[in-house]
């Protein structure tokens, strides 16, 4: 008997050290693993309520789910088609937007109401694996149960696309999904950013489409180096995690345009100096031109509300 | 002596014009450079129509045709030159240097441009409600160049 086994016996200090060294490990490991059990929402979250298409249709517009689920630079109809392939380069490798359509094989159509609800305001998949949060489901996470399920009934009249969803290309430490769990736990909140008591309706109207719908912060507001969002710099700008440049912050200390400004900026893409929106903002725009007038002149009247934070 | 005071004065003057010079030899720069000029002098004549088109500015048909009329000729000018080799991606400039690799399509995006702006001039004269719904169509022409050309 030798190696391993003599080692097991472990007689000498040596021994000691290992075997604590090993049930440290194990206790870490199990540490570990409860603490990144996927936190879902009970099964009868979702129960009685009642889905209004309709209503699903201004969400996924003020979501944005065409912008990266869509095939990029598809415009028009071709924008319904949601097959996936946005890329997302970020400094933990390249995300791919998966295939959302209503094709029960490759997007999400034999999904349930309850799975749906747990991928958008949890970011677990029905089969329980974490997803990343190049995914805004720590947006998301402050929606109304009842715009998820209304948004699902509007993506079920959308097409069925077969087109499979790309994978992701990660390095190395960032393909264990399990580790998400330890990130959501530090991050993800139903919280609001902009959390003053004395919002008017209008400006909590705001707040729930950039905060929860919009998901302005995703870009807006810089993060750590973990990835996660920098809480006390809410839409205060920063370095652009997916290339060059930086992406402007719009907290009334940097944005000084005028609420009528802002709100016509979000329709048209023009700034009150006539230049005109570029890149993913032109995306944005795009989509908030649907929304109603008043809808964007809350997200206005929000952006004054948030606390001036300099970039 | 007292001659190198005046010496060192025209040789200073020679610094001051010779720099704006140098400045115009560096074909990568005066190619921005011109874009940025096009660019600005859209935004110029967008702030005519936009500002009626918006309510700050009252509607004046002769007024807006005059300035779409400058757009519609400002989509028309030949940009080849605009964006060459080595002027895109670079510090000072937020065009994407994919422009060069899908030619065709940047081209179908400024002739789409084209399209807006000869409908905007019909509309300028028409009336405000005409002006306001070209507006929106040229807005998207707009953002349709600048979402995949431009970094933001």
């Amino acid at each position: 008997m030798t190696g391993p086994v003599g080692i097991a016996k472990g007689t000498g200090m040596l021994g000691t050290l290992i075997r604590w060294a090993v049930g440290a490990g194990i206790a870490g490991g199990a540490a570990f693993w409860v603490l990144t059990d996927p936190v879902t929402a009970p099964a009868s979250a979702t129960e009685g309520i009642v889905a209004d298409p309709a209503r699903g249709e201004v969400v996924f517009w003020a979501g944005g789910c065409a912008s990266c689920h869509a095939a990029p630079e598809a415009t028009g109809e071709a924008k319904l088609v949601l097959a996936g392939g946005r890329a997302l380069e970020t400094p933990f490798g390249t995300f791919r937007a998966p295939n959302i359509s209503a094709d029960p094989e490759a997007g999400i159509g034999a999904w349930t109401d309850h799975q749906f609800l747990n991928a958008m305001r949890h970011g677990v998949s029905p089969e329980g694996a974490f997803y990343y949060p190049a995914f805004p489901y720590t947006s998301y996470a402050k929606m109304t149960v009842e715009d998820v399920v209304s948004l699902r009934a509007f993506l079920a009249t959308l097409p069925a696309d077969a087109t499979p969803s790309q994978p992701h290309d990660l390095a190395l430490p960032f393909r264990l999904r399990r580790g998400v769990g330890l990130w959501n736990l530090m991050y993800l909140s139903s919280t609001w950013a902009v959390d003053a008591p004395d919002l008017t309706e209008v400006e909590a109207q705001g707040r729930y489409l950039a905060e929860a719908l919009g998901h302005c912060g995703e870009c807006h507001t810089p993060r750590d180096a973990f990835g996660g969002p920098v809480a006390a710099r809410h839409l205060a700008g920063g370095p652009n995690p997916s290339g060059e440049g930086t992406i402007p912050g719009i907290t009334p200390a940097t944005l000084t345009w005028t609420e009528a400004e802002i709100a016509g900026y979000l329709m048209t893409g023009f700034t009150p100096e006539f230049d005109s929106a570029g890149g993913h903002m032109a995306d944005v725009v795009q989509n908030l031109a649907r929304l109603a007038p008043g809808d964007r002149d809350a997200i206005a009247a929000y952006l004054k509300r948030v606390p001036p934070v300099a970039p | 002596m007292r001659h190198i005071r005046p010496i060192l004065a025209a040789l200073a003057a020679c610094a001051v014009v010779a720099l704006p010079v140098a400045a115009q030899q560096d074909p990568i720069q005066n190619a921005i450079g011109a874009r940025k000029a096009h660019m600005q002098l859209y935004a110029h004549n967008l702030g005519v129509v936009g500002g009626m088109a918006q309510g700050a500015i009252a509607f004046d048909a002769a007024v807006a045709t005059r300035a779409a009329q400058n757009l519609e000729r400002l989509a028309n000018i030949d940009e080849t030159s605009y964006w060459i080799e080595g002027s895109l991606g670079i510090e000072g400039t937020k065009a994407l240097p994919v422009i060069l690799e899908t030619p065709d399509d940047f081209l179908a995006k400024q002739d789409g441009m084209k399209t807006a702006a000869a409908a905007l001039v019909a509309a300028a004269g028409t009336d405000l409600a005409a002006l306001q719904g070209a507006m929106g169509a040229l807005g998207g022409a707009c953002g349709s160049c600048h979402q995949a050309y431009r970094s933001r």
